[in-house]
């Protein structure tokens, strides 16, 4: 055992130890569990979404893309800055609501509003579908990291093991509180080490940040911006637009906007989050001047960038503290994640089906559910192959069909009713899946499009018969529904 | 809808809208490739409306009495 991994024994062993002091003499209800009281300041509601944002992947997928692919992962920084922007009369309208009828989760949302428990069985199965692959990543990046650190001696496999079995043992003992305490130590140490990074690896390879952009440029013309084909300005548009209507759906994102005690924190936030995205640039800067030093990463191998050149230039124990910064920024979200599934399985789905079941025996259904969803999470961790970032936007395509029939629902003059909201979500999952095994693009659907519109994120398809099928099943079923009344 | 809230479409033309005539490597400005330093330059600007909108929002105020 080597330096660099006991330094990051030593991350994972403050985290367990924070966590379980953290619920140490609280004997909580749900209410008080799951959103805190709804009494949560500004600075709270800001760290809570921030530990849900900023994962593994924008350590290790934005840097990986920014080596691989150049210019596009700029893609990370633009949809979380807009979403942020968004926030500002999204996230207090949703809060609203929620507080007046005292909401716990996101499916309560969907069953309130359109007054169906049953659409909310199908928006908890949307959740924990969704959520799967971002446990995935955080699995993926785990066994990255400590089978890096490792020098080779751990390999990616027994690593991905080893992180799901510390994973399902945090959260089983720890629950939200501990998460909550780990993202505040997370994000500082997360901010801290791709700073440095992001400044000293261009000052100590190129001498500076433009002479090493223009290296990678003269090396490589095309790079530094969004290529012709591919990942187009197109693509970026639409892919931006898109991820920006998914941001606020995931459930144990949704649901922390719960915890503010007022909305005037939402707008506060709303203010200085676009900034704290601009952390996210030393990511691309660590990824750019990864390119040059260690070139010959392809494929999924692009993820191992950040990492393959802080081994070639670091001591091992500088080595074990970005390892241990990446190792709470997979825990925190990989915690609070497959907390939310475990619950939406427990409560918004099992509790449906059998209404006798007491609160009690859905609370350890819940906890019993985690190494479960672990098992799943690393079974398709160990059997997919793609990149980090090509996950995460398969999981926001999915996630984003629920976007129509909730924005509906906020409006006042809402004519969705609870059939039109279900066979669109219904309808949009179809067509994301049909469109992901059969690799079309919208080219092949219309054929007489200008070119510049093959890029177009197929995503929008699946939206816009979302759409048209909640609209045209809404409008159907009220006719019928006024005739049986006259 | 408040006529106020419009005021976050600009970030969306800003940054997207434009991309088109902003995509290119040069000239280099703080540094950063033309396209990069464009897309950070929204970030901040971003953030700069919502101060302006959140000054200007009277609910803000209301929540402050409370």
């Amino acid at each position: 055992m080597n330096i660099a991994l006991i330094i990051i024994l030593g991350f994972l062993l403050l985290a367990v130890f924070l966590g379980i002091r953290a619920t140490k003499g609280k004997e909580m209800d749900l209410e008080q569990w799951t959103v805190g009281g709804r009494g949560f300041s500004s600075i709270f509601v800001f760290l809570l979404m921030a530990g849900e944002i900023y994962t593994t992947f924008s350590f290790l997928g934005g840097s990986g893309w920014a080596y691989g692919k150049g210019a596009p992962a700029l893609y990370v920084l633009m949809y979380i800055c807009l979403s942020y922007v968004t926030s500002y009369w999204l996230l207090p309208a949703i809060w609203r609501y929620a507080k007046e009828h005292r909401l716990v989760s996101q499916s309560d949302f969907f069953v309130k509003k359109y007054n169906s428990p049953y659409l909310g069985v199908l928006v908890a199965l949307v959740g924990v579908i969704g959520m799967i692959p971002v446990i995935v990543v955080q699995l993926k990046g785990l066994g990255i990291i400590v089978s890096q650190a490792s020098y080779g001696a751990v390999s990616m496999q027994a690593a991905v093991w080893m992180g799901a079995i510390a994973l399902t043992i945090y959260v089983m003992l720890s629950g939200v509180h501990g998460s909550a305490w780990t993202a505040f130590i997370k994000d500082i140490v997360m901010v801290v080490v791709i700073c440095f990074l992001g400044i000293y690896l261009p000052l100590h390879y190129y001498g500076g940040f433009q002479p090493m952009f223009e290296a990678v440029h003269a090396a490589n013309p095309g790079l530094l911006k969004f290529p012709d084909e591919g990942n187009s300005v197109t693509w970026v548009i639409s892919t931006v637009l898109l991820l920006v209507l998914g941001f606020y759906m995931w459930p144990q994102v949704f649901s922390s906007t719960y915890t503010a005690k007022n909305e005037r924190v939402f707008r506060k936030n709303a203010i200085i989050s676009p900034l704290y995205t601009l952390m996210l640039v030393f990511v691309v800067f660590v990824g750019t001047a990864a390119i040059l030093t260690v070139p010959g990463l392809e494929g999924e191998d692009v993820d191992l960038a950040l990492l393959r050149l802080s081994l070639d230039t670091f001591d091992p124990w500088v080595v074990g503290v970005i390892g241990g910064a990446g190792l709470l920024t997979a825990l925190v979200p990989g915690s609070l994640l497959m907390m939310s599934t475990s619950t939406l399985l427990a409560k918004n789905i099992f509790h449906v089906f059998a209404p006798k079941s007491s609160e009690q025996t859905v609370g350890k259904l819940a906890r019993l559910l985690v190494p479960f969803v672990a098992l799943v999470a690393v079974y398709f961790t160990l059997h997919g192959g793609t990149t980090l970032s090509n996950i995460i936007l398969m999981g926001y395509s999915l996630m984003t069909q629920l976007a129509p029939s909730l924005l509906f629902s906020l409006w006042k003059g809402n004519f969705i009713n609870k059939y039109g909201a279900g066979a669109g979500i219904i309808a949009g999952l179809a067509t994301v899946a049909y469109i992901t095994t059969s690799h079309m693009t919208l080219a092949d659907l219309f054929t007489f499009l200008p070119a510049t519109w093959n890029d177009v994120n197929t995503g929008i398809i699946a939206l816009v018969i979302n759409c048209i099928v909640m609209i045209a099943v809404s409008l159907a079923t009220r006719k019928s529904q006024r005739a049986a009344a006259a | 809808m408040k006529r106020l809230y419009f005021l976050t479409i600009l970030p969306f033309i800003g940054m997207l809208g434009f991309l088109p005539f902003v995509n290119r490597v040069e000239p280099f400005v703080l540094s950063m490739p033309f396209v990069m330093f464009w897309i950070v330059l929204w970030a901040v600007l971003s953030s700069v409306i919502l101060a302006v909108m959140y000054k200007l929002d009277p609910r803000n105020k209301e929540d402050e009495e409370k």
